[in-house]
């Protein structure tokens, strides 16, 4: 099903992942968290933004247990831990934060 | 223009240039791609048999490939011309027939 | 070998063919990467034409294929710390190490000091340490 997004529609998977990487703008990411009854805030937009950039440098999404580390890494380790995350998105901080991101579905993650 | 023989896999694993080479006739072209551009290297195994080669041949690889595997400019062996996806379809145009080495 | 939480068997991928042409490497790369998540003692080596899958600057756009040679330097992420390459394969090829991309993993034990994961070892040693892996996987 297509997502709809200021008058434009963007294709995306079964499972409601954008279908082309290059799409990604934060309205869409905006629009997916509306369509989970979430609203996206500054610290959502954290992971959201290091897991972008986590993509773009190494053209994976990293595993939850590689996204809680170097989360922690980056931005202090009070956020480094999985019940951080999973309070920020509480489908799976893989999953959902990497929906949000634009980015496919982890590796491994099933 | 003759027969346009290309090959697309690696000397190291396969003998598809080896037979390219041993069934080609004089005054043919030969380009390289995919898998295959590892035969245009210098200093490896092949570079000798190749260059020997080059007096009977002419030989293309294809560029798109070899910066794929991160093997530039300066490691393909003297003689050896770089041609784009354009190229290869004027090099089979040119040809009468083309016999891939699969 | 017990540590609490199961049993840790010594992994080894073996890769042995050039990126693009074919899957395996990518497949590898994936499975290699699935299975990290298990804990276990792995190592990677390449042999033969594998050893093309590691060159550095690696430029796939003219081919419409996905670099998925930026994700080696992941690899120290997922606590991949054995990366091993043989150097016959490499001196065949008129390659050497410098033409190889830098394999790095932060050592938690030494306060993140960035360590190397990339060795390359000559024939006999990597004979050695095929033969005392516990499970082995072949690309």
């Amino acid at each position: 099903m297509p997502l709809e997004v200021n008058g434009k529609s963007f294709e995306t998977d079964e499972e409601g992942y954008l279908a082309n990487l290059s799409d990604w703008q934060p309205e869409l990411a905006n629009a997916m968290a509306e369509a989970d009854g979430a609203e996206l805030g500054e610290n959502h937009w954290e992971v959201i933004n290091f897991l972008r950039s986590y993509y773009e440098e190494y053209q994976i999404a990293p595993a939850v247990r590689v996204l809680t580390k170097a989360i922690g890494k980056k931005l202090g380790k009070d956020k480094g831990n999985s019940k951080y995350l999973y309070e920020l998105f509480p489908y799976g901080p893989a999953k959902q934060a990497c929906k949000y991101a634009g980015l496919p579905k982890p590796t491994g993650c099933v | 223009m003759a027969v346009l023989h290309t090959v697309n896999k690696s000397p190291f694993e396969r003998n598809a240039l080896e037979s390219c080479l041993r069934l080609a006739k004089a005054g043919s072209s030969i380009l390289l791609f995919e898998d295959g551009v590892v035969g245009a290297m210098q200093n490896t195994r092949f570079s000798e048999r190749i260059a020997q080669a080059m007096h009977d041949f002419s030989f293309y690889v294809l560029g798109p490939d070899i910066k794929a595997r991160g093997l530039g400019g300066d490691k393909i062996i003297d003689g050896i011309q770089v041609v784009d996806y354009n190229d290869f379809v004027d090099l089979t145009t040119a040809h009468d027939t083309v016999q891939s080495w699969l | 070998m017990e540590n609490g939480e199961g049993v840790v068997k010594k992994f080894c991928y073996i890769n042995r063919k050039a990126p693009y042409g074919t899957i395996y490497a990518l497949e590898s790369l994936e499975v290699v990467l699935i299975a990290a998540a298990f804990d276990q003692d792995i190592s990677l080596v390449f042999a033969d034409d594998g050893v093309y899958q590691l060159t550095k600057g690696q430029d796939t756009e003219g081919i419409g294929m996905k670099n998925f040679s930026k994700t080696y330097t992941a690899l120290g992420d997922y606590d991949i710390k054995k990366v091993y390459v043989e150097k016959e394969s490499l001196e065949e090829r008129g390659l050497s190490a410098d033409d190889l991309q830098a394999l790095k993993y932060e050592d938690e034990d030494d306060d993140w000091a960035e360590k190397d994961s990339l060795f390359i070892v000559g024939r006999n040693d990597l004979a050695t340490i095929i033969d005392e892996q516990d499970v082995i996987l072949s690309f």
